[in-house]
């Protein structure tokens, strides 16, 4: 990882990457590129997903109808929320976007393994994301929610099939590039670059596709079989004809509860390199966060799905072996926390826009950690599930951190992608606006759930007394818009105006800094 | 009673109430719904606490090393082995004890509410798209108005016609799933007359947030008078 592997100089790649060229981009391997076709649609998702969030947001301001008199709307507008900002956005922002970017990179490889796969991978996942937006164009769009649950899913005159297909194509995406990138990063590193020498985000990466590849087949199972049972008249899920709703239901949780994860372990990564850097330090306890962190998140993801289903009509027997491993996996996670907190102590933190969303990140994911505890009790759950309280909890604990990542994330790497530095003033407004955004809106639902407000209502005629803490997120979500409207501006400032910066503007130690800016194809002074 | 009360009200230690509530009860009904609350205030200030406590370090941290001159390095030192052991083992052993220590509160709470009291007065439910139809031992029949004695546990007996649904009283702090092909169950403990919410909490369509009714608690003998005024057998005669 020395210094000495740069070569190429700026001004030869800026004449190799010159003009654009439509077909260059189509017909991209290169992982750089692969990245940034990523990062687009995986934004495209978050925004048209956002702008749903704000429909949802408005609607509910007041009792009664607000922008829609018509439930299916709504219900359609959260159908596509939750299953773009997961499958579309969170998932291939952190294993597409920044996987690629970073993981040859990091290692010190020309480019992935299988670039061609590579490709087919990004592709498909844009194939996701259009069947996806299709939502808004048919006639009967999809109105099941982003978990799809039997019978309603099936007997519903919306058109399930969208959602199996959108979940396949995702689901085809993943598993392609879990093939790739685990073989990339046992085959491709570069000499001497040892195991126990790996960034922190290429072990979270490695973690976070293992699970992809084990579990999402398992999700591609139970949406077929979802399509199958509406449209071919088998009877998985039919309880007249001996099949149950609880197959389902287990089957999806037994790959979306590791999805938390496959999105948690790569954005936590990220918040490593990011504190790392800014602190100038080394991070805390390297390889036993590696051993006790990662591979105990990996160790128990598989056996604590049932934790969703605790008053879905489980035997009591699988209730009480979930609560204890949903329980125990509060300690590797707890300890990843306990590193980055770590990693401060005795730095040098510079308060750049990316530093700023990692700090961010330590205390919103606290607020999400916390507020998971309760749910792990089956007795405490027995109230909460299925209450504001879940969206209040998985948005701190999930969209809202991991999207601190994503963004702190995206500032970390756009000198490096664009050779442009951005604004600092612009990056922080953004940040605040976010943060302080985030805070009221996920804080009234949290406590609308405690009232007692079940979510993935339309309207709440039975509990009038919360309007007032409704409009106190909505108006929560306008602070959000807005931030993400000054992020936007800053990032198209930075690539266009933004002022020309050398290879390694943060400082880092990290090998992926050391060449220079814009890589050129084939990475490390390839040809 | 008064006396457990107030330790909640107190919020902190809590174990003794959970002795005086077993002294005082013997046979009795637990009451789940008062159970829910002891343990949420007892939750509540374990996650304040360890809440409290990293977000203090953390922003600690933040501060005392911020950046205070151009070109300043981490000073970190590598954590000797024993040291790097130390920093897993105890909050792992901390947050063992931690979880171990829920775990048990909450089987405790979670055996009460899942064990229904014997005499307890059973109503049946059936959940459709979009409401609530419910049916009483005699007979008796109504629309999302499930009307019961006070203080008597009621058992609820949870069919679905066509889709999953789920049962919900927010006061009672009781829910359960209603599944196509099963009989689910959940009980509760009115203690005194009133109307409280009942709610469906499991996405079921369109008219999924209209799918709301009431409970009404009334007393014994008002209950009895209406219970033999809608029982079918004495209508017709
Ligand atoms: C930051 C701005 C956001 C706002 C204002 C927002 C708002 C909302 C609202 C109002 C709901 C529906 C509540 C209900 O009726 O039950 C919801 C649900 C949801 N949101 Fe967000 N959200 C935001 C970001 C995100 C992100 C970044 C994710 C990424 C994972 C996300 C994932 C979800 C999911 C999975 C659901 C549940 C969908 C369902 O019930 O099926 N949200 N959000
Ligand atoms: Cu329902
Ligand atoms: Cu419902």
């Amino acid at each position: 990882m020395s210094s000495t592997m740069v070569t190429g100089s700026v001004e030869t790649h800026h004449a190799a990457g010159s003009g654009f060229s439509l077909k260059e981009w189509v017909f991209t391997t290169d992982h750089k590129r692969v990245a940034v076709l990523y990062m687009v649609g995986a934004f495209a998702a978050f925004l048209v997903a956002g702008i749903m969030a704000i429909l949802m947001r408005t609607e509910l301001a007041s009792l009664g109808p607000t922008v829609t008199d018509n439930p299916s709307a709504y219900n359609t507008w959260l159908y596509f929320h939750g299953a773009a900002m997961i499958l579309g956005y969170q998932i291939p922002a952190l294993t597409g976007f920044f996987a690629n970017y970073y993981v040859p990179l990091m290692i010190g490889a020309k480019d992935v393994a299988f670039p061609r796969v590579n490709a087919l991978s990004v592709w498909l996942f844009w194939m996701g994301i259009v069947v996806a937006l299709l939502t808004f164009v048919i006639p009967d769009p999809p109105d099941i929610m982003w978990t799809g649950y039997p019978p309603y899913s099936i007997i519903t005159g919306g058109n399930t099939a969208f959602y199996t297909f959108t979940v396949l194509l995702m689901g085809f995406s993943s598993i392609a590039a879990g093939v790739n990138f685990i073989t990339t990063i046992i085959y491709m590193r570069a000499p001497g670059m040892t195991w126990s020498k790996l960034n922190i985000f290429i072990w979270c990466t490695l973690a976070a596709f293992i699970i992809q590849i084990i579990f999402v087949p398992v999700l591609g199972v139970a949406v077929t079989m979802l399509s199958l049972d509406k449209y071919l008249g088998t009877h998985f899920f039919n309880a007249a004809a001996g099949g149950s709703a609880l197959i389902y239901e287990n089957l999806f949780w037994f790959y979306s509860h590791p999805a938390v994860y496959v999105i948690f372990l790569p954005a936590v990564g990220l918040i490593y390199e990011i504190v790392a850097t800014f602190a100038r330090n080394r991070i805390f306890n390297h390889m036993k966060m590696v051993y006790y962190g990662i591979f105990g998140v990996l160790a128990l993801t598989g056996v604590v799905w049932a934790h969703h289903l605790y008053t879905a009509g489980i035997p009591n027997w699988m209730v009480l072996i979930h609560v204890f491993t949903t329980l125990m996996i509060s300690i590797p996670v707890g300890l990843l926390m306990i590193g980055l907190v770590g990693t401060l102590y005795k730095g040098s933190i510079q308060y750049a826009t990316p530093m700023l969303y990692a700090a961010g990140f330590l205390f919103l994911f606290l607020i999400g950690g916390l507020t998971g505890i309760p749910n792990a009790m089956s007795a405490i759950y027995m109230h909460l599930t299925d209450t504001y309280w879940m969206p209040g909890h998985f948005h701190y604990v999930m969209a809202v951190s991991m999207t601190t990542a994503i963004l702190g994330g995206t500032y970390y790497v756009l000198p490096k992608m664009t050779g442009r530095m951005y604004s600092e003033t612009l990056g922080k407004l953004g940040f605040f606006l976010f943060f302080i955004g985030v805070n009221i809106t996920f804080m009234f639902t949290l406590i609308m759930g405690v009232k007692g407000l079940p979510r993935r209502y339309y309207d709440y005629q039975q509990f009038p007394e919360l309007e007032w803490m409704q409009q106190w997120a909505t108006i929560g979500s306008y602070i959000i818009l807005l931030g993400a409207l000054v992020v936007l501006v800053s990032w198209l400032h930075c690539v266009f105006f933004g002022k020309k910066v050398g290879p390694n503007p943060w400082g880092s130690r990290s090998l992926e800094w050391t060449h220079a800016p814009r890589p050129p194809s084939g990475n490390f002074g390839g040809r | 009673m008064k006396i457990f009360k107030r330790l909640i009200a107190g919020g902190a230690l809590l174990l003794p109430a959970a002795v005086s509530e077993a002294a005082e009860g013997g046979a009795a009904v637990p009451d789940i719904t008062e159970g829910w609350h002891h343990l949420w205030q007892e939750l509540l200030l374990d996650i304040t606490i360890i809440g409290i406590i990293f977000a203090a370090v953390t922003l600690y941290l933040l501060i005392r090393y911020r950046r205070r001159k151009e070109g300043e390095e981490g000073k970190a030192s590598r954590l000797s082995p024993l040291a790097s052991l130390g920093w897993v083992l105890i909050p792992a052993f901390i947050f063992l004890a931690d979880d171990v220590f829920l775990a048990a509160k909450n089987f405790e709470l979670w055996n009460k509410m899942r064990e229904v009291p014997e005499g307890a007065y059973e109503v049946k439910v059936e959940a459709y798209m979009w409401g609530w139809d419910i049916t009483y031992p005699g007979g008796a029949t109504a629309t999302n108005e499930i009307r019961v004695p006070e203080g008597t546990p009621i058992k609820v007996s949870l069919t679905s016609r066509d889709v999953v649904h789920s049962f919900f009283i927010p006061d009672f702090k009781v829910k359960w799933d209603t599944v196509p092909g099963m009989e689910t169950y959940l009980w509760f403990y009115p203690k005194t007359a009133g109307e409280h919410v009942m709610t469906c909490a499991e996405f079921c369509g369109v008219l999924h947030s209209s799918m709301h009714g009431k409970v009404i608690v009334m007393p014994e003998a008002e209950f009895e008078n209406w219970i033999e005024e809608n029982t079918p057998r004495n209508k017709e005669a």
